[in-house]
């Protein structure tokens, strides 16, 4: 079971309340997962990545394990820390803006 | 008795007041959707509970709401607006091909006739509908396909599609604006459309009378009388008398011909409303004083309504979408500023007050009149 952190104006569009946990086969990516939560929770479509040509939003970042992820390739497996469940995959916000 | 319900966008959420007849007491609900710029929100003609809503944020893209009790309740649509096949260039700010991106809708227009039918203008600037109450859109690509396309630009705001006019008369013709490209008409559903930019004047054009690249910032039309339309541009405001081919300006007396909404009294079709703006780098009022400005005979002869207006050190804007009208025996009219003031007036201008102070930054305004 992966753990998965959303900002928390996605939480509210979503009507989430903390992490979410998915179940996925191995191996995870980062396109893997956002694929099970987008397919959960279809409000999130568009919000993360661009709905037609799947590129991420350019405020958003992922994190895990302390590393910065946004600009591996997205089918490139996720840290295993992340697969073991030990440590969450994290869709951030950037801050900006003032 | 009728009441009223005025639908407000902001930059951080919806706001939707709400009050009887006499327009005197109002109930706020909100923020609808917080956090979120909320360009627009309207309701269908003919279900007035049916509302639509453009949630949009530069973190998240864009999402699509729909209710279907009045803003009690919503519920998300689509929100995929994929141009119609290789989008193209148009021209960016400094003059060079820039490729079609979408941003945000800016503007939404339920059909007339149909609550699942509603038109969104957005930016980049294209037309798109949907028929299935916002699940889907297409794009309604003559438009953006015409030919001028590649010479549009975008205004300090972006490039924007933001007036949508459905004919009353003709449900075939249907008139747009976009800043900066003009106004344009359609008079088969859509399919093919063209500039009708014919008497406008604009001196930060190389060609100031040029086909197309003119800042149409807001266009209205009186469903009476669907071939007279008033225009507010970047500067000067417009008249046309026969549904756009032509255009002659009234601006008049005018303290500035700059600003942004335009709209027009239910029951007088010759009576016009515009909030004067310094100028397109000072966006406030003239000398600090809020002033709307009534034409009652078409233009040209312009006076301006203050009581209950701040007359000092009033130094905010009204954009192009935060003017509405309801349809009461006595014509209601309301605006939203940039300050986060929701101003409303129940006897056509004559007097107003504030509904709200202290919104934020209001993008904007749309009326509903219901029954009881």
């Amino acid at each position: 079971m992966i753990r998965v952190g959303l900002p928390y104006p996605l939480q509210a569009l979503a009507q989430i309340q903390g992490e979410v946990e998915l179940d996925l086969e191995v191996p995870i990516t980062r396109a893997a997962i956002l694929d099970a939560l987008e397919a959960r929770y279809p409000v999130l479509r568009g919000t993360i990545r661009d709905g037609a040509s799947g590129k991420r939003r350019p405020f958003l970042r992922f994190f895990a394990c302390a590393r910065d992820l946004s600009h591996e390739d997205a089918d490139a497996p996720v840290p295993e820390a992340v697969v073991r469940g030990e440590e969450p995959f994290l869709i951030v916000g950037a801050v900006a803006g003032g | 008795m009728s009441h009223v319900r005025v639908l407000v966008g902001t930059r951080k959420g919806g706001f939707i007041l709400e009050a009887d007849g006499r327009r005197k007491k109002w109930e706020v609900s909100g923020p609808h959707f917080p956090g979120w710029e909320i360009y627009h929100i309207k309701g269908s003609p003919v279900d007035p509970d049916r509302l639509y809503a453009s949630q949009s944020s530069g973190w998240f893209g864009q999402v699509m709401q729909r209710s279907r009790d009045g803003g009690k309740t919503w519920e998300t649509v689509g929100n995929e607006f994929t141009y119609d096949g290789v989008p193209g260039t148009h021209q960016w700010y400094d003059g060079t091909p820039h490729p079609w991106e979408f941003k945000r809708v800016w503007h939404l227009e339920p059909s007339l006739t149909d609550p699942d039918t509603v038109y969104a203008g957005v930016e980049d600037a294209a037309l798109f509908r949907s028929v299935d109450g916002g699940a889907s859109w297409a794009e309604v690509s003559g438009l953006r396909k015409h030919g001028s396309g590649p010479r549009w630009q975008p205004g300090a705001g972006g490039m924007c599609l933001h007036t949508i006019l459905l004919d009353p008369s003709n449900p075939d013709r249907i008139f747009i604006a976009i800043s900066a490209a003009g106004a344009f008409r359609t008079d088969d559903g859509g399919k093919s459309w063209r500039p009708i930019n014919r008497g406008l004047r604009s001196e930060f054009m190389p060609e100031p009378e040029a086909e197309v690249g003119h800042c149409v910032h807001r266009i209205a039309m009186h469903p009476s009388r669907p071939n007279v339309l008033f225009m507010q541009k970047h500067w000067d405001v417009m008249r046309s008398d026969d549904g756009g081919d032509s255009w002659r300006e009234v601006s008049g007396n005018l303290p500035s011909d700059f600003g942004f909404p335009i709209g027009i009294h239910t029951h007088e079709p010759e009576t016009v409303y515009v909030v004067p703006i310094k100028s397109d780098s000072e966006h406030y009022p003239p000398e600090g004083k809020l002033r709307v400005y009534r034409s009652r005979t078409g233009g040209n002869e312009w006076e301006a309504l203050t009581t209950g207006l701040p007359q000092q050190d009033c130094y905010v804007n009204v954009l192009r979408d935060a003017m509405a009208v309801d349809t009461l025996e006595e014509c209601g009219i309301y605006f939203g500023t940039t300050g986060g003031q929701v101003y409303a007036s129940a006897d056509a201008g004559d007097s107003w007050a504030p509904i709200v102070r202290d919104l934020p930054a209001v993008l904007s305004v749309e009326g509903q009149t219901l029954p009881s």
